[in-house]
């Protein structure tokens, strides 16, 4: 239990998808100027990776491995991916109609998102069992929507503060997503694995 | 025989998950509420064409096709909060160009003058004039909105808008008079 629960704050904390690793920066930068889409986001990518793991998962220990063509992984990975965000976007559209237009382009977008690959991958080079994959995947996605919401709240301030000219805009959330990211540094010495 | 059974299995994941896929867009088909419907929805269906739409609908199909939110003047600030929540955009503040003359007013036909030739009548977007061919019209004021959109098609110009008087019926505070100063 221990094991799982130092597993989960690793990823949100230590390890973080984007500030640590530098994944799935696209919707990072993209989808937090407002803090209600850069929520929606966030729950939409946190059920896509988790699920993602989970298949992709059962898919390499079931299917590619023991017929020995583990080269397919990336491909059968990008499949299940496109497959569980197809599925997200019907279910989020039948059921929240304005959360489907919120999110707009950036849900068929989380096809190509790295992180949610990554964390497929990282699942099989760290050679994580069933659980743990799935406690991956979802840290991996907590940690991605704390970023973004709070990196989107941040953004909000920004539009009303008294920026100098050159830095207005994308420069000061360049700027501000560097500072953040210096900030999980610190985390480092947090967990031990 | 490593490559057949490799695009056999890759064949079998794409058949299955095309499967599930197929099911799902059944199952959680949605009855698309087009987006102009719901625009619509929300305008105050005045008619009134202020926004320089012949009318809500036109405006609102307009909206999606990328017109400002914030023309709509008898809708005021509170409908274009309700598009932008609906649309995912900012709020924008009303356009001064549309924006309503701050007394209400209503038409008034001057009665002489009218010879009952039922233009104001077909313009008239919420049928608030009274009246017949040859006979003289009147406006049922509680149903005026106060667009003059009837002012124009008279032909003898006796039609004119009328502020609406102040009575305790309609009176309203009017609390943004009294200017509100944030302290920092």
């Amino acid at each position: 239990m221990t094991d799982y629960i130092l597993l989960l704050i690793g990823t949100v904390l230590v390890n973080n998808f984007v500030l640590v690793q530098f994944l799935g920066l696209c919707p990072f930068m993209g989808v937090s100027s407002r803090t209600e889409t850069a929520i929606g986001m966030s729950f939409a990518t946190t059920f896509v990776m988790t699920l993602a793991s989970l298949l992709s998962y059962l898919v390499t220990t079931y299917i590619l491995t023991p017929l020995n063509i583990e080269y397919l992984t990336t491909m059968s990975f990008i499949l299940v991916i496109a497959v569980v965000v197809q599925f997200t976007e019907m279910v989020v559209h039948k059921t929240s109609t304005s959360l489907y237009r919120l999110l707009g382009i950036f849900l068929p977008l989380i096809t190509t998102n790295c992180a949610v690959l990554g964390v497929a991958l990282l699942n099989l080079r760290l050679e994580h069992n069933f659980f743990e994959s799935i406690v991956y995947g979802f840290g991996a996605a907590a940690g991605f929507s704390l970023v973004l919401v709070m990196f989107s709240a941040m953004r909000e301030k920004l539009t009303n503060a008294d920026v100098p000219a050159p830095f207005k805009g994308a420069a000061i959330a360049m700027i501000t997503a560097g500072l953040m990211s210096l900030a999980f540094m610190g985390f480092s010495g947090l967990v031990k694995m | 025989m490593n490559l057949l059974i490799a695009i056999l299995v890759l064949g079998l994941i794409s058949a299955f998950f095309g499967a599930i896929l197929g099911y799902a867009s059944i199952r959680f088909h949605v009855e698309s509420d087009p987006i102009v419907e719901q625009i619509d929805a929300l305008l105050p269906q005045t008619q009134c064409g202020q926004c320089g739409y012949p009318g809500c609908k036109p405006y609102a199909e307009a909206i999606t096709n990328g017109e400002v939110i914030n023309k709509c003047a008898p809708g005021g600030e509170d409908t274009i909060k309700k598009i932008a929540d609906l649309l995912g955009v900012d709020v924008e503040p009303l356009d001064e160009n549309h924006e309503l003359d701050k007394k209400p007013t209503v038409a008034f036909i001057i009665e002489e003058d009218c010879i009952g030739c039922t233009k104001c009548i077909q313009a008239c977007p919420v049928d608030a004039i009274l009246g017949a061919a040859k006979q003289m019209h009147t406006i049922i004021i509680d149903e005026c909105t106060g667009c003059d959109l009837c002012v124009a098609p008279c032909p003898v110009d006796c039609i004119e808008m009328r502020p609406i008087p102040e009575t305790i019926q309609n009176w309203q505070w009017d609390l943004n008079k009294i200017a509100v100063k944030q302290l920092d």
